[in-house]
Order: C-alpha cells, then structure tokens, then sequence
C-alpha cells in the first residue's frame, strides 16, 4: 500500500486550469444577450437623499431599465443580517438607499444597459438631490450623548452591548502588584481579495428557474437568502459560485448587487451581469476590524497575570451586514488568549457610525483579540523586566482539556508552551537576544516580538459531505463548502482517497454550484477542513459500510469476516478470496444484493459539536530605522497547531499568506476616513497592501495537537497566520525601539509614525539622543 | 466613431472595429474571449491583467486597444507550446505559488519579462521585479520559489 494520502505534499488538483488561464471566474461568465448593470453610489457619507431621478439615464443610448429605493423596497425588504441578539438594535439596510444614506458608496440607483461602458455613462447620469448632515466617523464620539445618531429611529449609536465576567476581577487588581493599561487601537482595514465581487443573474421564464452565478464563499446560503428575499422556492434559485478570486470574509454576505441583478433578470427576463471596480470594492464591500480597545492587566511579580480587564468598542459602521453584530463577540471569547487568567471582565460595545458596514474579515475578531493580549503580556513584561517568553510560560494553560476559560469558551486541546518552545528554537531566541544587544551598541536597533495566539473555528452549524462511486470504481465527492483558493479539491480528494483506498487523482471534487451538491453552508471561519473534511470522511464510512455488505454477498462471507485493505475487500485467513473496490461498485449497479439498495452513494452531515481551538506562536525580527522610521522585517518564523495537517504543502500556503495580511495591519493598511465621512484611502493608490518587496520568506513548522471534536483531529489554518502576525510584527517593533522609551504606537508602524515616535521621544528625553542618533548601519 | 485595430494575439492575427476608448483588456476578453487575463483593480496597481507586448510585460488595463495596434501580444493563453506548459507554469504548480489563482496570469507573464531580463535573478531580484504585481493569497514565499524553480528549469534547457 503507497503511503496515505493524508498528510502528503501533494500538489494541487485545481491549479492546470488556473496557470493556463482556464479558469472560470464569475467575469468570465457571459450568457448570450447580457446586460450589464452599474450603480450610482452616494458621495456623503450621511446626508438627506431628497431625489433620485433616473429620467436622464433611461435616455441614454442602450440603457434597458433602471430602479430606485423606493421601487426596490416593494420588492424586496432590506439586505440580510443573520445575527440576532438580545436588545440588538437592527436597523434596516435598504437595498438602495430611500430618504437617507447613512455612509459613502451607499447605493442610490442601478441602471442596466447593453454594455458595460454605457452602464457606467448612465449610472453618472442618475440625478440626486442630497442635504449633508453631519457624519459620525469617531466610534468613541458617536458614543457621547448628543452625538449625531446614525439612525433615527434608535436614541443613540450603540447598537449593542454586553458584559462577561468571571471570577472576582475587582480584587485581583486590589490584590495586584502591577497594574499595567494600555489603549490600543485595532485599525479598519480593507480585506482586498484580488477579485472584486460580481454576479451573473440569468432568468429561464418557462422554467421558473432563477440562475446566480456569483463570487460567493457560501453559495448555498446565498441560495436560501435570494429566495426568500425574492419570495421564491429555494428549488427555483440555482447559485454557482464559480472559480472564486479569493475573498477573506468578504464574500459572505449577501449584498444589495445580487438582489438588484435578480430583480433586473426577474423583470428583463434577459441576463444581467455586474462586475465590482476595484473603487467601489473600497466603499461598498464590508471592511474588516476598527475597534479601540482599552486593556488592563493585574500581574505579580513574577508575572503571573491574576486579572484581565477589556472594553472593546467595535465601529460597525452603518449597517449591519450578514454576520456582523457577532464579530466582536470573538474578541472577548478570546481576550484572555491561551492563558489562565481567572479573573476576567470583558465589555463590548458596537456603535454605529457613518462608514461603510464591517464584517467578517480574515480572523474576523480573534486578530482583535490576540492583539489585546499579546501587547498585553509584552507590557507586562517590560514594566517588570521580564523576558515576554518568560510571562508567557508562566500564564499558559496547562490543562486538563476540555478547559473552560474565563471569556466562556471551551478549549478542546492545546499545547501552547511546546509551540512555543519550537518558535524560540528555530528563531535561535537566545542567541538573536545577544545579538540584538550587541547591535544597539553599535546603533542598530533591531526588535523580536512573539505572539503565543489563540484561534477559534470549526463554525457549525454543520455541513454536507457526499461520495458517490461508480460502476467503474472512480469517485466523486460532493462537498457544501466553497474554496475559493483553499484547495479542497485536493484536500479532501487525499481525505477519500485514504478512507476508499483509490488513487488521489481517481478521485473528483466538487463544488460551489448548489444544483451540484444538494446542501452546504460554505467557506468561512476556517471551518472547511475541520466541518467538511468531517462530513466527506464520515460519508465514506457510510459507503465503505455498503460496500462491505456487497463484497459479502460477492464472496459469500458474512461481513465480519471481510478486512479491507489495499482497495480490495478479502476473506480473513484466505485473502485469495477477494474483491476489489471496482468489482464492488460494479455489482452495485448491475445487480441486486439481498439487503442493500442499488448504487454506492452516501451523504453525511457533520455537526460541530463545538468550537476547536488552534494556536500557536510566531516570532517576528525587524530592524527599525532611527532615522527614517523604517521597519524592515528581516525574519519570521511561525509555528502553529491546527491539530492533524492533510496537506502540509496547502496548510504552509494558509499560513504565508495570513501571515501577509498580519503584517499588513501591522504596518502598512489602514482605511482612513476623514471627519467628513470621505475614505481617503479610497483606491490601491493609497491603501497599501504588502509586495513581494515587503516581506521575507517564511520559516513555518507545526506541531500537532489533534482535536477530539471531530473524526479528523483536525482544527483550522485559514486565519492562523493573520491572527499571530500582527501581534508578532507589532511587539517586535516595540522591542526595537525600547531604548528609545517608546511604550507603544498604534499600527500601521508606518514610518512616519516610527520616525515621529522616536522624534517626540528625543524631545522628551534629550539625553537619548546620542544613542539614536549616533552611527547606524556602515554610515 | 470605431477604429480598425490589426493585431498579433498568441500567434494569430486579429483584426476588428473597436471603439477608441476599449482598454487592451477588455478588447483581449471580450472582443477575443481570452478571459485568462484579468483586471483586480482600476488604477494599475494590481498588475493582474499584465501581459506581453512586443515581449515587454504591460499592464493591458492602462493602454488602450487602439494604442496596442499592430502589436505582437502573449497572453497567459499563449505560454504553453504544443500542449507543453511554460516553466513557469510548472514552477507555480509545483512550488504551490498560487491560491485563488486571479492575480497568477498577470504574475506569471510579469515574470517571464524578469526571466528573460535576468536568467538567473536572486531573491531580492525576483522580489522587485514582482513589485508591481499584488498577490492577496500566498504572502509571496510561494511565488519566488515558483520563479526560482522556473529559473532553473530554463537555465538547465539552455545549457543542453
């Protein structure tokens, strides 16, 4: 038998089509006799909408048809938020906006025309009559009781709170002998997948069939939520979310560009097709974190934190989107991170603002959280003088697992201090803390920063795995989740070739098309491998249970006499009685077997029990600048725990680019609004996100620590990366400039903000400034 | 008022009307259907749409098609020959340089150009000549080893 399948390096099955240029992305998608669709969008970012009037676009030359606010709200209610809370203020999002637009890039008007370009002519032709009210854009202000509200109809901003406590948090600060504080703001940022949205929305009228093509991650919700929306049955709607371009979160939600091109094609009974800019991504599709956090911390001495205490206001933006109101709700579950701090007070507070609505964005509130801690237990250190592996060590959780902490999760496993350990190994942790001292004398100011994170994932509520084989012994395997450059096709094609004992490459993944694969929740929250990979492993114990009765009618053995092993169903003690998987399949299909229906097929739903909790630590070394402010990151090495790896090959791509967008938020990306509202950071031009020039390569291992939550042992890796980078970069940074007495600076680290830190620094301390100053590098 | 545009695509020869104000991109995807070229954003940042032009890598979403006539032009649909894929395309399948897979045509036809200027880059070489193609996927590791893996490839045809 050739080595399992799971855990190999295997290349990936999707890639022939996609370095060639084969793919099929949703751009790609052309029906004969499309129409194209544009919007025109607000430019006030809270403003009286007094008038919309399309007259002027309808008489463009091939424009079809447009619609308005008020139109659309016949038709169709408000774009959906699938959360609900307890006194959760819920605000409808209108389709287009009516009366009001509450942030910029709102939608006000959607035109259709017979080409792209005279779509966009006739969107800028949309007449609007505004009156600007003054924008709320500061969370913390839009807090304040005679702030501007958002909505109306709500007596103030906050759209939610709540408070968690555990243990007696008020006497472990009491009883402290350090109290360290710290606010911290976690900048909005803009997720970016390299594909911009699009939908393609085709109506066959004899049919009564409604066609989406869409860059969905969970086509089959988008399913059940268009239907709905558009008061039609669910076996009517068929989404396909085709090769999807990437999309970090931000292609969950349901947004007002799908129902609008439904409603077109509804009506038009013609195809109609919309492709996102790149600067309408910027305002239009959810952003990602904006929260300021305070934190406080209670240590002893020897650094052992006794109490934890963390206000989180989340900035929602406007609206609510699809997942949004439980986003910082991670944030608390996981504010005291891998470590025992029993005493804990978490609040939250969501607040309304006039921006463009947050959503789930790559870690989508675990970031936020590792962040608070991480910075946390490296201040800590440094008030007591403490090597921050060391405050670490003495705080991890120990066990025993399942273990309960105090922001109310429940850890399934973890070995935090190995993962650890294997980071300071391959860093060369002690040997890099010489180093660094000798450099400082010689003015070269180099960091080393750990991030010991916590992870959640494996979202329920369940999903759909299926596997078919047919007469010819080939597998298909259908799966309700949607990668869109995760590499399930190959993932879980190594998962079935294992379990059926087939070649990897007998093996056909689909998914992504809800007239394909019957059920599914999607790909989000680095849930794939852990919920589907169940799903697909537990349908093929299904199938291999009927196979084992037709192999027994075949050999005429009863079925506990039977092994299978090497593809092949054998008698035990006379394996020349045997017969392969194919012969199997084969007598499925032509004849009947006394107590087993026809076919080999089964499909699976797994349930997430609960939640698993991958973690890890990741060490980050850069050398600053003095005299620029510039951070370089000359080395970076991460190991995580995502329990049993399928692939190291794909798990190690998860991880370099999640490490990316960590240190993007560390020190480079921030979506800046100005007090008016405007995103000023509005295009690639001046929002930036990390080149190949920017980054090192990656040193990435891992340690296993399987989970006892589902038959694969299997946690999560989608978000690993980003959640410890930040932190990691962050920290790293910090240490760099510790001689300069610099505590901390909120991200971006751009270097302006470095170079100013340093600079307000020599001001304050003018007897540093010899050190800095002095010699650096060569000059 | 359409103007007529003679162009070289992939081998072939390609005439059409097309409006002055059609970009290179939309002409090669929807005039030609070659969809494999792609556009991430609208300000040339993002160099998915990047290919060749009488052998320079351009970004085809900042010239226009009018612009492009008579021009010879590789698209990522033009890189293998005879069924045999480009070493870079083995190199990104090989060295798992790519993810979602939007912005790996325009990357791959960006470092062709660098291949071709520098046959053996370094890291740092490879780095910068990438720098204007953004990859929201694979944090890049990924794609050096691609072109370092082609790199070789190539180096290793040549030298037999």
């Amino acid at each position: 038998m050739a080595a399992p399948a799971v855990g190999s390096r295997i290349k990936r099955r999707e890639d022939p089509r996609l370095i060639t240029g084969t793919g099929n992305y949703v751009e790609d998608v052309t029906p004969a006799g499309t129409l194209y669709m544009a919007l025109a969008r607000s430019p006030h970012a809270h403003a009286r909408l007094r008038r919309v009037n399309v007259k002027d676009a309808l008489q463009h030359p091939g424009v079809v048809a447009a619609l308005t606010g008020p139109e659309v709200r016949q038709i169709v209610d408000s774009v959906p938020c699938v959360v609900d809370f307890p006194d959760l203020k819920k605000p409808k999002w209108p389709v287009l906006a009516v009366d009001r637009v509450r942030y910029v890039g709102e939608a006000v008007a959607a035109v259709v025309a017979t080409d792209r370009a005279m779509a966009v002519d006739a969107a800028s032709l949309v007449q609007t009559d505004y009156l600007p009210l003054t924008a709320v854009t500061d969370p913390e202000r839009a807090l304040r009781p005679r702030s501007t509200r958002v909505h109306a109809e709500f007596k103030d901003n906050q759209a939610w709170y709540s408070l968690t406590e555990a243990g007696d948090v008020d006497s472990a600060f009491r009883e402290a002998h350090v109290v360290v504080k710290q606010r911290l703001v976690n900048q909005r940022l803009i997720p970016l997948a390299m594909e911009t949205r699009g939908v393609v929305a085709q109506y066959h009228a004899a049919s009564g069939l409604l066609t989406v093509w869409s860059t969905s991650q969970n086509p089959h919700q988008l399913k059940s939520q268009l239907a709905a929306l558009l008061g039609l049955p669910e076996n009517q709607v068929r989404v396909i979310a085709p090769d999807v371009g990437g999309g970090f979160g931000s292609k969950i939600d349901v947004y007002c560009e799908e129902i609008l091109a439904c409603i077109f094609a509804l009506r038009l009974g013609r195809p109609v097709k919309w492709i996102e800019e790149r600067r309408e991504n910027f305002q239009g599709t959810i952003h990602g974190r904006d929260q300021v956090d305070y934190v406080e911390v209670a240590a002893q001495r020897d650094g052992v934190i006794t109490g934890l205490k963390v206000k989180v206001i989340a900035d929602v933006g406007a609206y609510w989107g699809f997942f949004s109101p439980a986003i910082a709700t991670s944030t608390i579950g996981l504010a005291t991170g891998c470590y025992a701090i029993p005493n804990f007070r978490g609040e939250l507070y969501e607040v309304f603002t006039n921006k463009t609505p947050v959503d789930a964005y790559r870690g989508a509130g675990r970031p936020e959280a590792a962040y608070i801690i991480e910075r946390a237990v490296d201040l800590v250190a440094l008030e007591l003088a403490l090597d921050p592996a060391e405050v670490r060590r003495k705080n991890f959780i120990g066990g025993p697992f399942p273990y309960a902490t105090a922001g109310g999760m429940s850890f399934d496993s973890g070995n935090y201090r190995a993962a650890l350990d294997k980071a300071l190994q391959s860093a060369g942790y002690q040997r890099r803390r010489s180093e660094q001292k000798r450099l400082r004398q010689r003015g070269r100011y180099q960091g080393i920063g750990l991030s010991s994170y916590i992870e959640l994932c494996a979202i329920g509520p369940w999903e759909m795995g299926a596997v078919r084989v047919d007469a010819a012994g080939k597998v298909t395997v259908l799966t309700g989740t949607s990668p869109h450059g995760q590499g399930e096709e190959t993932t879980f094609a190594q998962i079935v070739a294992d379990q059926l004992q087939v070649a990897v490459e007998e093996v056909a993944v689909q998914h992504g098309d809800t007239a394909v694969v019957p059920a599914g929740i999607g790909t989000y929250g680095s849930r794939t491998t852990a919920v589907g990979g169940s799903a697909v492993l537990n349908a093929c114990l299904l199938v291999k249970e009927k196979a084992f009765k037709i192999a027994s009618h075949l050999l005429q053995v009863p079925e506990d006499r039977l092994t299978f092993a090497q593809g092949t169903f054998a008698v035990k003690d006379a394996p020349d009685r045997a017969v392969t998987l194919a012969k199997v399949a084969a007598q499925a299909y032509t004849g009947s077997v006394p107590g087993a229906e026809m076919g080999l097929e089964a499909s699976a739903y797994f349930e997430a029990p609960n939640l698993v909790f991958p973690f890890g630590t990741h060490v980050a070394v850069v050398e600053v600048d003095p005299e620029t402010g510039e951070v370089k990151l000359v080395r970076y090495v991460a190991v995580d725990d995502a329990g049993n790896i399928i692939n190291p090959l794909t798990a190690e791509g998860q991880v370099h680019g999640g490490i990316a967008q960590g240190v993007g938020q560390a020190l480079m990306e921030a979506a800046v609004y100005d007090e008016s509202g405007q995103l000023v950071t509005g295009t690639l031009m001046d929002y930036a996100i990390p080149a190949a020039e920017d980054l090192p390569l990656f040193e990435t291992a891992f340690t296993v620590t399987p989970t006892p939550r589902n038959p694969l042992g299997a946690k999560g890796i989608g978000e690993a990366g980003t959640i410890g980078a930040t932190p990691a970069v962050v920290n790293a940074v910090m240490d760099a400039l510790a001689p300069f007495g610099i505590r901390h600076i909120d991200m971006p680290l751009s270097p302006e903000r470095v170079w100013r830190a340093i600079q307000e620094s020599a001001k304050a301390r003018p007897a540093r400034r010899r050190g800095p100053s002095a010699r650096r590098r060569g000059s | 008022m359409n103007r007529q545009v003679t162009l070289r695509v992939n081998g072939v020869t390609q005439q059409h009307s097309v409006e002055p104000r059609l970009l290179l991109v939309y002409y090669l995807r929807e005039v030609l259907g070659l969809t494999g070229t792609h556009v991430g954003c609208d300000t040339s940042q993002c160099g998915a749409c990047t290919v060749l032009l009488e052998g320079q890598a351009v970004k085809s979403c900042t010239i226009l098609a009018v612009q492009a006539d008579g021009a010879e032009i590789t698209t990522i649909e033009g890189l293998a020959r005879d069924g045999k894929l480009h070493p870079l395309q083995t190199g990104f399948w090989e060295e798992h340089g790519l993810q979602c897979g939007f912005c790996t045509p325009g990357m791959i036809m960006a470092a062709c150009q660098l291949l071709e200027r520098i046959p053996d880059p370094s890291e740092a070489q490879i780095r910068h000549g990438l720098a204007g193609n953004l990859c929201r996927c694979t944090g890049y590791h990924n794609i050096v080893r691609a072109v370092q893996h082609a790199a070789r490839k190539l180096l290793e045809t040549k030298q037999r």
